[in-house]
């Protein structure tokens, strides 16, 4: 059992698969197949149309698994590549048919991946920022988006809300954005990187215009993604050069990745049915015993299960700085996020917490448990063991070092632009 | 011992952590976020607080094979050493940020999250020793190479926090050394430049960011006799000892420089008048804090001592002629120009600090001590505003660049 405070620990219990998880073995087998093959996809010879095989088949593969058509798959460096490819070649492409259409609307606790291209283009692109406000539990108010398309519906260029939260979990309501959308003919954009092989994502379902995967969240290789963009969408590429991917994406494609990311987004997608009720049961595991040992730690994001991804939990814990605590389970063994991105390595208290309404104070106490498909009861235990020592000691820090006074931080501001 | 070794992504703070590592100490790696705008990339010698300072840090984290952390401290540093930074310009006083960042930020904030935590010591890149003294206690010493001696920014941190300092590079030789070691050690940061400004003022215009921050509040340049001489947008821009930006209309009746002589913030206005009115003889200073005891007054003291007004001033011979638990006057025979109140007021027997206090009043008196005719008189340094507070060290990773002391 690792000590807390000593820095050489055997056992490292892994608990932010929402960052990245490890590369599913057969993913991995694929990888390495193709690694050492030549070939480029866009050669017409017959090395090129080898590697253009292992691309199209990982195409058909990738989209059967998500409930899209291959003509749908749009490959992409990742998820962050997708999202700005989303947000905006759907903004550029529907201004440019009707130049009222300027309004962007994304929620509030949107990943930096489309919060920032959002903010960018109201800086570059003439778009006005509509930042939708979410609940306490992190899901969209549909009553604000309601109100907001009932006042400004002819103007909206697009709307972009993820399929599931990448700190909280909360699942956002998708269906009734789409039918909300619908009547005023505004494309809809999901990120859905958090949500893959944990809860149920179907395209053509959806009624979603475009929608952000990213490999390696999914058991896939670092460097791939796809945005699945329906046939009819507009979008204006970001990426110019050799016109692959239907002219929007251009960019040699790597055979070897693709094939990966196709085979660990079909292996997650395949194995959700066992797997997300088994990582439930471990999350329920991990949140009773976080509760039982901090009765003051407080869950954030939906208490009901239905409505939150089965691998996440995220608790605030009152009087302790998250810096402190990261630090305390890392010496110990057991890795955790601050919830947060750490933009650039400069933590900051989370913009999705703020926009829940969680107070800064409180916000700078969090920590997000993420499990996936290495979990293991061993690693939520390995938590429970040293959490109590974590916690004594990160809380006398925070009355050590002082709470401080609770900055008068801007809180997210709907439709100014301010975050 | 647990060492939490502040990591600025200098060189100095590197080192630091490396001799750390190298003396045998569990050492972790923390670098403190003071800045939540904080830019891309490190500008020339400004700042340490940039995103690529985070990562120079890292890199030597790496390289040194410890655990490395950024802790968010930006709010603090925001609630003590900048608003103390604007309070102290407002109140036409010239506040150190240096010293306040030790006093609010390293030695407290920083140290004790640290003890709580269950380290031992936090180590910097200060130039400064630390001395263990026949009786047990510690002492704090100029570093050996006086070029680099950070003692006078230091001296704030009091002997409680002193025994809980690690201080590796007190006795290089120089610089030189420091970086040749850093270079030996494959540190890249072996080259990277000192940073000198204030870490929180990003472009350097100190001015600019008060009139920023505290708005503009146009008023009157005097002379001595009263006769104005001249307009400022807010005397809270102004430093006692000032020559450069003053920018007077009329040259003075002698043609001879003029200086800030006092900034008055309760009629917005700033005294000018010669360098010979800016000597004072005899120094005040209070929130006192010793290495020494006090109990028995000044007779404690040597009786001959040196004292220091300025991070990198030459330290003058003095006389203590008071000190309490809280204050302290001291008297400087051949007189001193470049005192200005809220500085440091830094007392040493030879390279020993005895003890600290912070300038409230300053007066000419060539032979007694008595009160100043006019309890406004002041005098202070022959240095812009702005540029005293600088100082030349990439250290503290926990030091916003130019911060440092």
């Amino acid at each position: 059992m690792p000590t807390l405070g000593s820095y050489t620990c055997a056992v490292t219990a892994y608990l932010d698969h929402a960052a990245t998880t490890s590369i599913l073995p057969a993913a991995a087998r694929v990888l390495t197949e193709h690694l050492a093959s030549v070939g480029n996809p866009s050669s017409l010879h017959t090395s090129g149309r080898s590697a253009r095989r292992t691309v199209e088949e990982a195409r058909e593969r990738l989209a059967a698994a998500l409930g899209a058509r291959p003509s749908e798959v749009i490959w992409t460096s990742g998820g962050t590549e997708a999202d700005n490819l989303a947000v905006k070649g759907m903004f550029w492409a529907r201004r440019t048919q009707d130049p009222q259409r300027r309004r962007l609307l994304v929620s509030a606790v949107e990943h930096h991946a489309v919060l920032d291209p959002a903010f960018w283009m109201t800086e570059h692109a003439g778009a006005e920022l509509v930042l939708l406000p979410v609940d306490r539990d992190g899901v969209l108010d549909l009553d604000a988006l309601a109100a907001e398309l009932a006042a400004h519906g002819p103007r909206a260029a697009l709307i972009s809300v993820m399929w599931a939260n990448n700190e909280v979990g909360a699942v956002q309501p998708l269906a009734e954005v789409v039918a909300l959308a619908r009547r005023y003919g505004v494309p809809v954009h999901a990120d859905a990187v958090q949500a893959v092989g944990q809860v149920p994502v179907d395209f053509a379902a959806s009624g979603l215009d475009a929608l952000t995967l990213s490999g390696h969240k999914v058991g896939g290789p670092g460097g791939t993604g796809a945005l699945l963009a329906r046939r009819d969408l507009d979008l204006t590429p970001i990426l110019h050069g050799g016109g692959q991917e239907r002219g929007v994406r251009s960019g040699t494609l790597d055979a070897a990745l693709l094939a990966s990311f196709a085979v660990a987004a079909d292996e997650a997608v395949g194995a959700r049915p066992t797997s997300a009720p088994r990582l439930a049961a471990l999350r329920d595991r991990l949140v009773a015993g976080v509760l039982e040992l901090a009765p003051d730690a407080v869950l954030r994001g939906p208490a009901d299960p239905a409505r939150r991804l089965p691998a996440n939990a995220h608790l605030t814990f009152p009087g302790c700085e998250g810096d402190s605590l990261l630090y305390l389970l890392d010496s110990a063994g057991v890795e955790a996020s601050t919830g947060s991105a750490c933009q650039a390595g400069v933590p900051r208290p989370s913009h999705v917490l703020l926009a829940m309404g969680v107070p800064e104070a409180d916000a700078r106490g969090a920590l997000r448990f993420s499990l996936g498909h290495t979990s293991t009861v061993a690693d939520v235990d390995a938590l429970l063991t040293v959490l109590p020592a974590v916690l004594d000691r990160a809380r006398a820090a925070g009355l050590a070092a002082g709470p401080g006074t609770p900055a008068t931080a801007p809180r997210p501001d709907v439709a100014s632009g301010v975050l | 011992m647990r060492v939490l070794a502040a990591l600025s992504g200098g060189v100095d703070s590197a080192v630091a952590a490396a001799r750390a590592v190298d003396a045998g100490h569990d050492v972790v790696g923390v670098h403190m976020a003071l800045s939540r705008t904080r830019d891309q990339l490190r500008n020339g010698s400004r700042g340490c607080c940039s995103i690529e300072d985070a990562g120079d840090a890292r890199r030597a984290a790496d390289v040194l094979g410890i655990p490395y952390y950024v802790w968010d401290l930006s709010e603090r540093f925001e609630q003590t050493v900048v608003a103390d930074f604007l309070a102290e310009y407002e109140a036409g006083r010239t506040p150190n940020p240096c010293v306040r960042c030790n006093e609010h930020i390293k030695f407290a904030t920083l140290l004790d999250r640290a003890l709580a935590l269950g380290f031992d010591a936090v180590c910097t890149g200060h130039y400064a020793r630390i001395v263990d003294e026949p009786d047990g206690s510690r002492s704090l010493h100029r570093a050996r190479d006086a070029a680099k001696d950070q003692s006078y920014v230091l001296a704030v941190m009091g002997r409680d926090r002193l025994a809980r300092a690690m201080f590796p590079l007190g006795d290089v030789a120089s610089k030189d050394e420091t970086r040749r070691e850093a270079a030996n050690r494959g540190l890249a940061v072996s080259a990277k430049p000192d940073s000198y400004d204030i870490c929180f003022v990003a472009d350097g215009d100190t001015q600019g960011f008060l009139r920023t921050r505290l708005g503009a509040r146009p008023g009157e340049i005097v002379d001595t006799s009263g006769a104005v001489v001249g307009e400022h947008d807010g005397a809270y821009a102004y430093t006692v000892g000032q020559r450069r930006g003053l920018a007077l209309g009329r040259p003075a009746a002698d043609g001879r420089p003029r200086y800030v002589l006092a900034v008055e913030p309760v009629h917005n206005r700033v005294v000018v008048g010669s360098a010979d009115d800016l000597v004072v003889h005899v120094i005040e200073g209070d929130r006192a804090g010793w290495y020494v005891s006090t109990t028995h007054g000044p007779a404690a003291l040597p009786a001959d001592l040196q004292v220091q007004v300025r991070a990198h001033g030459t330290p003058v011979a003095a006389r203590v002629e008071h000190a309490d638990a809280t204050s302290v006057r001291v008297r400087v025979a051949a007189g001193l120009r470049g005192v200005a109140p809220g500085q440091s007021l830094v007392l040493y027997d030879a390279d020993r600090v005895l003890g600290e206090a912070t300038v409230t009043r300053s007066w000419r008196s060539a032979t007694s001590s008595d009160e100043p005719a006019g309890s406004d008189e002041r005098a202070g340094s022959d240095e812009p505003a702005g540029s005293r507070d600088a100082t030349t060290s990439d250290e503290a990773a926990v030091l916003p660049a130019g911060a440092h002391p």
